[in-house]
């Protein structure tokens, strides 16, 4: 089976990673591990965005590849941008082997409300397999239960399913290298 | 899968084009890039595009300059520019020139993602509505010309009495001072009336692409005639044809305008077919055309063949007593369209109003009312509304648009009670855009943050 290995990006919640690994096999058929190493997001910093780019972290991830991981997701608590946005929820290449996701704005304490960590678990749940799903070469889907459909703003993400539909899912192409 | 549509992505900065160009890929739509204004216009001369994402500062050309460039080319180009700072100025410009709306960078993701969506479901009915709403504002009712000062009741004499006849009118005035309304207006006091009214503004192009305007092309005549185009001339079926800022063609264009005028016939640019045409010539400058047949540059023959029939236009200093009526006149048009409950203008904005230079005429004195009905507070249009005699702004100085639509949106949701539906409502905005903007804003309920 497929592997698919989580890499801590900075300080990351332990259970909040482990949640993450026991749920993605669920939805896409591939084992999923969390590495012992920690990537240091230092170097990706923005003085005063206040933010870490989200490419340059990707093209630091690299370092991480193992021989027999199919795909390498990168997890973190710190805000995410890309220079002409003002924050991305993650990044993914496209057809390549790395992904990074931020639940930083997936907090509902970053919108002013009480925290909720089954809540957070969802979210960042649906934007790991739209982000791996992106690197099986899949684009935003219409349907909007879909976990493809696209999703900006946390209530977006809400309101979508976890799950491919059976569309996307004939899509994907795992045998993408 | 069916894309979502053609983006074209224009800015010098190579970071902005590659992540935003895999941003949009993702989102599902087909992207082109360009990093100049000249690659811009290569790519519009390949391919058709939906949507173009134009960096307002660029080296070289700037983004207004393009966007007019890139509507000669494809006029139902939905253009949206991307500000480092949205100044009132640019900002402006790039909406009236016809951008369907502008961000400033960086890019909020979920509400670009809702504006190019939003733009290109709009482009969608716009296209299915174009016959339609052709034919509609072809008959449709002119605005109304107002005015009570003599030289303007002399105007409105004019105009019916030449309306009804199919004689050519040439109407002389500065810019600003109503010549287009004249012109509809002659339009509709026409047996004309019920065919089209078609303008052509001659100054905004070059040569080719004026006498491609005026006279239409065949297929591959020069480089962007991709398609077999009508001309104004053919297209005004039996109609108006208005010739604006006629004084700023070449004499080469003169020569031809001339002989369609004298033989009701017209040939298409790299065609050879004589094809006859039926139309009413209305011609209008703010150009002293004898002086320029003085100095060689207008035909003299061409200024007989417009000038049958004379109106003038005189300046808004030269009729002050029209001022109080105009600025009247635009606050109810503002108030119904913004939908805010303003209704009198105080004795001393009056007075300021009466006084000033107004070089840019009714023109100027319609945006001066548009701009202080934005910041006015109901009911009433006051003195400090209005940008009186302000030096030319900074750019980086003065409010900038974006500020005066905050502190409206933001006025408006505390009049409703901070009711969000009834704000969108009022503001004539959807609720997800009034959402967007408010989430800019860094706006919470004041409920919230009371706790
Ligand atoms: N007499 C008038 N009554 C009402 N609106 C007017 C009048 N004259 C000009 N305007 C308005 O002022 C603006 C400029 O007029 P326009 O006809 O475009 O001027 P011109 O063609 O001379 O440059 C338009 O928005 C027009 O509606
Ligand atoms: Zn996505
Ligand atoms: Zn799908």
């Amino acid at each position: 089976m497929k592997r698919v290995q989580l890499l801590p990006i900075g300080k990351v919640d332990a259970e909040l990673l482990g949640g993450l690994a026991a749920l993605v096999p669920d939805i896409l058929p591939v084992q999923c591990e969390v590495l012992p190493e920690v990537l240091d997001p230092a170097p990706a910093f923005h003085g005063e965005r206040l933010q870490y780019h989200s490419s340059e972290l990707l093209r630091y991830m690299a370092r991480f590849l193992r021989p027999g991981a199919w795909r390498l997701l990168g997890v973190t608590a710190v805000d995410l941008y890309i220079p002409i946005l003002t924050y991305v929820f993650g990044e993914a290449q496209l057809e390549g082997p790395c992904a990074i996701v931020s639940y930083h704005r997936l907090r509902q304490e970053a919108y002013g409300l009480p925290a909720d960590e089954d809540l957070l678990l969802d979210r960042l749940l649906k934007e790991s397999v739209h982000e791996l799903a992106h690197t099986g070469s899949l684009l935003h889907c219409e349907d909007y239960q879909c976990v493809m459909s696209p999703s900006h703003g946390a209530e977006q993400i809400d309101l979508k399913g976890s799950r491919l539909c059976a569309a996307c899912f004939r899509r994907l192409n795992w045998a993408a290298p | 899968m069916s894309a979502q549509g053609r983006l074209l992505i224009v800015d010098d900065e190579l970071s902005v084009r590659d992540s935003l160009g895999k941003w949009f890929r993702e989102e599902g739509y087909d992207i082109g890039i360009a990093e100049s204004a000249s690659e811009a216009l290569t790519r519009m001369a390949e391919s058709h595009w939906d949507l173009a994402l134009l960096d307002i500062k660029m080296h070289g050309t700037d983004g207004i300059e393009l966007q007019r460039r890139l509507h000669e080319i494809d006029p139902d180009l939905v253009v949206i520019m991307m500000t480092g700072y949205a100044s009132v100025d640019t900002a402006v410009t790039a909406l009236k020139n016809g951008a369907y709306d502008y961000v400033s960078k960086p890019l909020d993701p979920d509400e670009i993602a809702h504006i190019v969506k939003k733009a290109l479901a709009h482009r969608e009915t716009e296209k299915e509505n174009l016959r339609l709403r052709e034919t509609v504002a072809e008959i449709t009712r002119p605005q109304e010309l107002v005015g009570q000062s003599p030289a303007m009741k002399k105007v409105f004499e004019a105009v019916q009495t030449v309306g009804p006849t199919d004689a050519t009118v040439l109407i002389t005035g500065e810019s600003g001072t109503g010549k287009e309304l004249v012109v509809q207006a002659i339009h509709a006091a026409s047996v004309r009336r019920f065919h089209p009214l078609v303008a052509i503004h001659c100054g905004a192009l070059t040569e080719t692409l004026l006498e491609s305007e005026l006279f239409g092309h065949e297929k591959g005549s020069f480089t962007g005639a991709l398609y077999r185009k009508k001309g104004k001339f053919e297209l005004a079926e039996g109609g108006t044809v208005f010739l604006d800022e006629i004084g700023d063609i070449s004499l080469k264009t003169q020569t031809d305008l001339l002989r369609v005028l004298q033989e009701r016939e017209i040939t298409r640019v790299g065609g050879n077919q004589v094809i006859k045409v039926d139309f009413r010539c209305v011609a209008a400058t703010n150009k002293d055309l004898e002086k320029l047949i003085e100095e060689g540059k207008f035909r003299p023959d061409l200024y007989y063949r417009l000038n049958v029939f004379h109106i003038e236009l005189p300046a808004l200093r030269e009729r002050r007593e029209d001022i109080p009526l105009l600025a009247h006149h635009f606050m109810r048009k503002f108030a119904q369209s913004m939908n805010k409950r303003i209704s009198r203008i105080s004795p001393a904005a009056m007075e300021q109003l009466v006084r000033q230079p107004w070089q840019g005429n009714v023109r100027e004195l319609e945006n001066a009312v548009e701009r202080a009905m934005v910041v006015a507070q109901e009911p009433e249009l006051k003195e400090q509304d209005f940008f009186f005699k302000a030096p030319p702004l900074p750019s980086s100085g003065g409010r900038s648009l974006e500020e005066i639509e905050r502190a409206h949106i933001l006025q408006v949701l505390e009049q409703c009670g901070e009711n969000q539906s009834r704000a969108a409502e009022v503001l004539g905005i959807d609720r997800v855009t009034l959402y967007h903007k408010l989430k800019r804003y860094g706006w919470s309920r004041s409920a919230v943050e009371n706790r």
